[in-house]
């Protein structure tokens, strides 16, 4: 088991590799020069290339690469020049709000996305399952930034229940919270009902059954433990959809995260905190990744067998 | 061995809706069980006799199949007439089940151990301990080797010969008075096919308990069934004590397959096979079902469904639905 986390630590160097590369081009494609846009529209040749020096600009991309990587390795991305702080620590500071935001969402997805999943496979085929199905299917379909925004006008501007943006409560985050657990949930429930309804025709329910077992430990205990292996996959898979909606969502609801922080900073090409919450939400990523499959391997004894 | 039955079935109907329409899987079976005693329930893919032995054990998968006339009296009460949760506390306490295919009915997930004390957990209340106790020496008695070693092990780390003793161990685990054991062998290697034979018989003469063995294999039951319930299409078309009814079958379905086995005694001979395709269940003819595979067939087995009545001249349990039962017995060989 050590010996496949150390494999999997090994390449994952190389997926966070990958991702401060992409994200090194992709800053270097977007138009505009930077210097410009920071300066604005009435700075002279000269301020602009006194800045451009001064950020490394006028280095060939070679040169400026090796530079950059020899920074991302010791955490260095510089100052940020829109805050006039330093990147890492910016981004650092609002990690908290998007773990908040995103784990309370991936919690309420869980509570609710399972059941309904189990009560949908459970009453398959009758108007319940239905009613369950096109709830999640409208989830699934709705675009977030648009659930926020009517989230916003009904329950914050017409009924006046709730606060439409900011954080500091817990009231705060239940609007942020909904939009961005929707989708999630919508995909846990479809997930969770074909995942059971493929597994309780299998022989070993039968047998459960046969053992005069409580239904309900027959379907919590022997049908959905097994249901949940694929489902786990999905699940790691998706965080990453997860994450990324943070970035609308944040943005929509003004949540102090690193998603609004980085949308916010691509606006103004301030290079080192775009790329310092690119790496960390990539980190992020990756370490879930290794946690599904870690868990993977505890409910599925076959994969830790021959893992080994 | 007394007369009175343990287990009784009248006139069983089991029906199961499919996408092509609904199926008659067990249509009017009857038979009994009595204390202490091994039935073969016998018959081919689609005969009805696993479906049989799921209403037994009130585990017909819903929503797709239901019963839909008769009773199965076990121990004086109607099975079918109980309400959902005392059926439920009959399972594995009273009646348990061994299925065809070891590795698919045992729980991947979860360790052999566990699986086996769960009967003690669930069942007797017993503590985590306890219950491994009573699974290793359960582990012991159906004959694993190392059964300490492997109290922590997954299913899929044990041989099919050694999966099957593992639930015999977890049917065996509460002391039922009636075991069903469906195909117990038809997965397993045929060395190991008797090794697994051999331990039923044993455990069910230390148990004192019924057995209900259905197989589609004449050769596996003609040891150790005393008696056997040939099926046919969702019916019982023979039934009495082995002996009797493999060497004086009354009905043609019976004769056509003991004429299909080869003798390791006789003489050398092709093998005769039964004319004809199973039936489809779902378009059977008029009358008797296997009357379009049958040679003795007549106008009145196509007017009129035959009964299941005494074997004509011979002795008493021997029973046969066919017209011409007698005409049976006296042609064949």
């Amino acid at each position: 088991m050590a010996a496949y986390v150390l494999r999997r630590l090994f390449f994952s160097v190389f997926v966070l590799w990958g991702a401060v590369t992409i994200i090194f081009v992709v800053l270097r494609l977007v138009p505009g020069d930077p210097a410009y846009i920071m300066l604005g529209p009435d700075a002279d040749q000269a301020q602009v290339a006194a800045l451009r020096a001064q950020l490394g600009l006028d280095h060939s991309l070679i040169q400026q690469y090796a530079t950059y990587l020899s920074n991302v390795v010791r955490l260095d991305f510089g100052q940020s020049f829109r805050l006039n702080a330093d990147s890492m620590s910016l981004v650092l500071q609002r990690v908290p709000a998007t773990v908040q935001l995103a784990s309370t969402a991936l919690l309420v997805s869980l509570l609710i996305g399972l059941p309904l999943g189990v009560v949908a496979a459970l009453r398959a085929n009758t108007w319940i399952d239905r009613g369950i199905s096109v709830f999640s299917l409208l989830g699934q379909s709705t675009p977030s930034f648009w659930l926020g925004i009517v989230m916003i006008l009904l329950f914050a501007r017409g009924l006046q229940v709730l606060p439409s943006s900011g954080s500091g409560s817990w009231a705060h985050l239940v609007l942020p919270t909904i939009t961005l657990a929707l989708p999630f949930l919508a995909i846990l429930v479809r997930l969770t009902r074909s995942g059971l309804l493929e597994v309780v025709h299998e022989g070993y329910v039968q047998t459960a059954r046969a053992k005069g077992l409580l239904e309900s430990t027959v379907i919590l205990s022997h049908a959905l433990r097994n249901a949940l292996i694929p489902i786990v996959t999905v699940v790691g898979l998706q965080f990453g959809a997860l994450l990324g909606g943070t970035v609308i969502v944040e943005t929509v609801f003004a949540w102090p995260g690193v998603g609004r922080l980085l949308i916010d900073s691509i606006g103004r090409r301030d290079y080192g905190v775009v790329q310092a919450s690119i790496l960390l939400v990539a980190t992020i990523f990756v370490g879930i990744n290794l946690l599904v499959d870690l868990i993977y391997g505890f409910l599925d004894p076959r994969v830790r067998l021959a893992g080994d | 061995m007394t007369s009175e039955p343990l287990l009784s079935v009248r006139d069983l109907r089991v029906e199961f809706s499919t996408s092509a329409g609904v199926v008659t899987a067990v249509d009017g079976a009857s038979f009994d069980v009595r204390r202490g005693e091994t039935v073969a329930l016998l018959g081919e893919s689609g005969s009805g006799k696993s479906v049989t032995a799921q209403a037994m054990l009130g585990i017909i998968p819903k929503p797709a199949g239901r019963v839909t006339g008769g009773s199965i009296e076990y121990d004086g009460r109607d099975l079918l007439a109980l309400p959902a949760t005392a059926t439920r506390e009959l399972r594995g306490r009273e009646i348990a089940m061994v299925f065809q295919d070891p590795l698919s009915s045992l729980n991947p997930v979860f360790r052999v151990g566990a699986q086996i004390g769960e009967m003690f957990r669930k069942h007797r209340g017993a503590s985590r301990k306890e219950a491994r106790a009573e699974a290793l020496e359960l582990m012991r008695r159906v004959g694993i080797p190392a059964a300490e070693k492997r109290l922590d092990d997954y299913p899929h780390q044990f041989s099919g010969g050694m999966r099957q003793r593992v639930m015999i161990a977890m049917a065996l685990a509460l002391s039922p008075r009636l075991l069903i054991a469906d195909e117990p062998t038809t997965a397993l290697d045929v060395t190991v096919q008797a090794q697994i034979m051999d331990l039923l018989a044993r455990l069910q003469d230390e148990e004192g308990m019924s057995l209900v063995l259905i197989t589609h294999d004449l050769g596996v039951v003609a040891d150790v069934a005393d008696r056997v319930v040939l099926m046919y299409a969702g019916r019982v078309v023979e039934a009495g004590p082995i002996r009797e009814v493999y060497e004086h079958s009354a009905h043609p379905y019976t004769a056509g397959l003991m004429g299909s086995l080869p003798a390791i005694d006789g003489p050398r001979e092709r093998l005769t096979p039964i004319q004809g395709a199973p039936p489809d269940l779902l378009d059977l003819p008029s009358g008797c079902s296997f009357r379009p595979r049958c040679a003795f067939a007549s106008e009145r087995c196509a007017d009129e469904e035959p009964v299941l009545l005494g074997a004509p001249g011979r002795p008493a349990p021997h029973s046969s639905a066919c017209h011409h039962a007698g005409k049976v017995l006296t042609d064949a060989p």
